[in-house]
């Protein structure tokens, strides 16, 4: 590998790190103000103007509370729990598009840190590694009700990956490739994939949902039942690293939505303003980065609305609904490409 | 590569060890997963990247968390150390060499490559096993996803209570 490559992808990578994280902190804002506005009220409004420090002054005081380790707890899985949930939230940047490519002195490179020909699946794996972030925690702290937690998370996340699995079969029949970067590039021009697959992307939005366990699925931490759930004996920044690797999950699930069905860094109408093909690029990051905004939105808008479900309820909607109608999407489209091409 | 050949074996033999050594039950699972991503190193060394994260999905992703989740539920948190009787050792350190006699003599056949697959540096990757599988394996395959499904079919009907 060349230098300049090396270098810029270097840069790159923690250019995303810290987009990533800034993005998070700030969803904690935004999820605040939301609601804020959901129930009538002001939100953060102390720390600097309109609250925006807000997010600083929570990690700091994360920072300085005191850390606590139960005595009965499990000391080395503790610790590694809340890393683990951290480590492969982070992960899962590394092979969204974030934008097309960008030309510095007579050079192009790809806004794309790892453009693997089997990106989706990649996705799936690191979210299925995510699982024992929240396992290991709920177990080495020694405690019936993060034990309780974790167990309901686990197995809510592994039924969930089944039906999420399944629902992209269809898109990748329509698409026919799993690089993200190609899945992006064919969406060009408002061939934007859920127009295609509209069933498979409601599935998808349903599971993502429950794979970041966000209300209404967010039995794990469901605190009339389990108090805290999984991270009910945690504090200072091992409880931060967890709820913030709720933020950073959402902010990458909310990307791979916009990347898989909502055509990434597309945007309409970009061929006829003219622009010079670095302005596009750069334009285009601006619009995938707008549609995550949106999807982040989603999130907490549908948090502030719907109550949480049961959990045979979420395990009925997993298994008996989203399943079988994921199964049907794959036949339909199946039969749609079959069809089509004969005549 | 050859260092991270070397690197990622290493691990993956200290961790396999760990896991029969540790006493602690969920440690063992801990390190039988560091094993299976390390196995999944070597799968991309091999630039088998289909491979590598099936690998990663199903065995990391799937069977170990069924595999914690039973040990949790069977809450075996203190360390527990194994009271079995003589005969039982015994057998069980017969039987586990004679496995290991047999995986040994299976990886020598393995040295040579059979000329009718010679190694394709793009077998590994997604298209390439896609073909091959629906292919050349095609009856073998079907009959597999049907023996899974039996399987499955089995597992649901000893899990009823009243069939």
């Amino acid at each position: 590998m060349d230098l300049t490559l090396y270098i810029y992808k270097t840069i790159f990578l923690f250019i995303i790190l810290l987009v990533t994280l800034v993005v998070a902190m700030y969803s904690t804002y935004g999820e605040r103000k939301v609601a804020a506005f959901m129930q009538d009220r002001r939100g953060p409004n102390r720390a600097g103007p309109f609250g925006l420090l807000q997010p600083i002054a929570d990690g700091v005081k994360m920072f300085m509370k005191e850390e606590i380790i139960p005595l009965s707890a499990n000391k080395k899985l503790f610790i590694l729990g809340p890393s683990i949930a951290m480590t492969t939230a982070m992960l899962t940047g590394v092979v969204i598009p974030w934008g097309g490519i960008i030309t510095i002195a007579g050079r192009e490179f790809s806004m794309q840190i790892a453009d693997l020909n089997i990106g989706i699946l990649y996705v799936f794996a690191m979210v299925s590694i995510g699982v024992y972030g929240i396992m290991i925690g709920g177990w080495a702290s020694n405690n019936k009700y993060a034990l309780l937690g974790s167990i309901r998370a686990a197995s809510q996340m592994i039924s969930y990956e089944l039906a999420m699995g399944l629902s992209i079969v269809g898109l990748i029949l329509t698409t026919g490739s799993l690089s993200l970067n190609e899945i992006v590039a064919q969406q060009h021009g408002m061939h934007w994939n859920v127009f295609y697959q509209p069933l498979g992307f409601l599935i998808f939005l349903v599971c993502a949902f429950a794979e970041t366990n966000r209300a209404p699925f967010d039995l794990p931490e469901c605190e009339t039942e389990l108090i805290g759930g999984y991270h009910t004996e945690y504090s200072s920044m091992k409880l931060g690293f967890y709820l913030f690797a709720e933020y950073i999950n959402m902010f990458i699930s909310s990307a791979v939505i916009a990347t898989l069905y909502f055509g990434g860094y597309n945007m309409p109408f970009i061929d006829q303003i003219g622009l010079s093909p670095n302005m596009v690029t750069l334009l285009g990051t601006f619009f995938f980065f707008m549609k995550i905004f949106f999807f982040i939105f989603l999130f907490m808008w549908i948090r502030w609305t719907l109550p949480r479900f049961r959990y045979d309820q979420l395990m009925n909607l997993g298994w008996k609904k989203l399943m079988p109608l994921a199964i049907f999407n794959i036949m339909a489209t199946g039969a749609y490409y079959y069809f089509t091409e004969l005549t | 590569m050859v260092f991270l050949f070397y690197f990622l074996s290493a691990i993956m033999i200290l961790t396999a060890l760990f896991v029969v050594f540790s006493k602690n039950p969920v440690d063992s699972v801990i390190y039988l997963i560091i094993c299976f991503i390390a196995m999944a190193g070597q799968y991309i060394l091999l630039n088998s990247q289909f491979l590598a994260v099936v690998h990663v999905i199903v065995y990391t992703g799937a069977i170990m968390v069924l595999f914690l989740f039973v040990i949790m539920l069977l809450n075996l948190n203190k360390e527990i150390i194994l009271q079995k009787s003589k005969v039982t050792r015994i057998s069980a350190v017969v039987t586990g060499g004679i496995f290991f006699l047999v995986m040994v003599a299976a990886t020598r056949l393995t040295l040579e490559i059979h000329p009718r697959y010679a190694f394709d540096s793009k077998i590994g990757l997604v298209s390439e096993v896609g073909k091959t599988l629906f292919h050349e394996f095609l009856l073998p395959f079907e009959i597999s996803s049907v023996l899974f499904i039996s399987a499955m079919i089995g597992a649901v009907m000893f899990g009823k209570k009243d069939v």
